[in-house]
């Protein structure tokens, strides 16, 4: 039996989760990683992506918008802005976040000018959002 | 003197308004508890978000790459009030005592020759400001459709909010709301949200340990605009259970005093009554001696 930590999945609104788990991985803005028992204490930025959880239950998948995650010695918190557990998330959803990203991809070229970093960024997330409709076997329109 | 049917009219009148209050009164209870619950679900999140920040703000906060939101513009000259009150009245001092906070902070910044500026959030703080500081005010966000307040709608106003500092309309920031203590105490609170403040004491004190990805100062500057939604989403949480506590003590009062006001006209009632028919008495009687 592996060793177990600590993991809770608050959103504003709501504790989504909060129980023992193996090992967690996690969308950074970076790139994903897992984070098992006693990895190094570590805060990194969420991009929006799967975020998924192993526990001696079986696997719990949750998708995850914005936010950060902290990993310290007691454990993980993942402090999102948005999170659904995949199995409620809907093509309305979806539909949803991936235009919010479209206009805000708009937006960031109308007002942008000749900065290019806000229009990257905001192209980013539309990928990223893109990306968790594809992994949830969602159509993209 | 009124007469016996004025006296009814009006004890029905006064009954039907307690009827109002007493429902009032309980609608206010049930949503209440839904506000104060809505409260405790968000606790987690802030505490945690506001912890890892304070973190990361002792040890970004000192250099000179500090983002704005975090270091400020280097001047105090011009200030946004936020100004956070219901939509809805018949809830007792609650607005007046956020809007009476805020506009004594206003006139003490004007006398030091600052700059004020207001948005108000909730309509009845924005009636109550324009009469006097009519000119300050530069926006209103309006939750009128709004049934249960999300954190969607706290995004909002910290978008419309950063999009002005961004624009550099003001300097510093502060937003006005009614801490919930309990049913018969809130609190009228002012809270800066730029530059960002927070909280020594409640840092973690490991947080120097921490590896960051990316950078520290990315993260700080992704997580500093979010930092002002979720103040604002906690305001108005807080400010939600307060409107409906200050509402069911206002009912509650409203209840009790209908109800005295029952007992004196139901007494003057039956005096009167009473009178009439000793008046009658007294024409039968004389009469029948006149005889």
């Amino acid at each position: 039996m592996a060793d177990t930590m600590q993991f809770d999945l608050v959103s504003p609104e709501r504790r989504l989760a909060s129980l023992q788990v193996t090992a967690v991985q996690i969308p950074g803005a970076d790139g994903d990683m897992t984070a098992m028992a006693d990895h190094a204490p570590t805060i990194t930025t969420l991009r929006p992506g799967v975020l998924s959880v192993e526990g001696p239950d079986g696997t719990a998948e949750y998708v995850v918008t914005g936010g950060f995650a902290e990993i310290s010695a007691r454990g993980v918190s993942v402090l999102a802005e948005r999170a659904m557990a995949k199995a409620d998330v809907t093509q309305g959803d979806i539909d949803a976040l991936v235009a919010d990203a479209e206009a805000a991809l708009a937006h960031a070229r109308d007002t942008a000018g000749a900065e290019t970093g806000p229009v990257d960024d905001a192209a980013k997330l539309l990928a990223d959002m893109v990306a968790v409709g594809g992994a949830l076997g969602l159509a993209n329109r | 003197m009124p007469s016996l049917k004025d006296l009814k009219n009006r004890i029905e009148s006064v009954k039907s308004t307690r009827k109002i209050t007493k429902a009032m009164q309980m609608v206010a209870a049930a949503k209440l508890r839904r506000a104060q619950e809505a409260a405790e679900q968000s606790r987690p999140y802030t505490e945690r978000f506001n912890a890892v920040m304070s973190g990361l703000a002792a040890s970004v906060g000192g250099s000179d790459s500090a983002p704005k939101l975090l270091s400020g513009t280097g001047n105090d000259q011009v200030h946004l009030l936020v100004l956070m009150t219901s939509e809805r009245g018949l809830c007792g001092g609650f607005n007046t005592n956020i809007t009476k906070l805020a506009r004594a902070h206003a006139k003490d910044l004007i006398a030091a020759g600052k700059e004020v500026k207001i948005l108000t959030v909730g309509k009845k703080g924005r009636d109550q400001i324009k009469r006097e500081l009519g000119k300050h005010l530069i926006g209103h966000v309006d939750l009128t459709e709004v049934k249960r307040v999300g954190y969607a709608d706290a995004q909002g106003i910290a978008k419309d909010i950063l999009g002005r500092f961004d624009a550099g309309e003001f300097d510093v920031a502060t937003i006005f709301y009614a801490q919930f203590v309990n049913v018969v105490t809130q609190i009228p609170t002012a809270q800066q949200v730029i530059p960002a403040k927070f909280d020594d004491s409640n840092a973690d004190g490991a947080s120097a340990l921490f590896d960051y990805e990316p950078s520290e100062e990315a993260i700080l500057a992704d997580l500093l605009p979010r930092g002002v939604a979720t103040q604002v989403f906690a305001a108005l949480l807080e400010n939600g259970a307060s409107e409906q506590g200050a509402r069911m003590s206002a009912m509650d009062n409203a209840t009790r005093n209908a109800g005295e006001m029952i007992d004196k006209l139901t007494i003057e009632f039956n005096r009167s009554r009473q009178a009439v028919i000793t008046n009658e008495l007294i024409e039968i009687i004389s009469g029948a001696e006149a005889l």
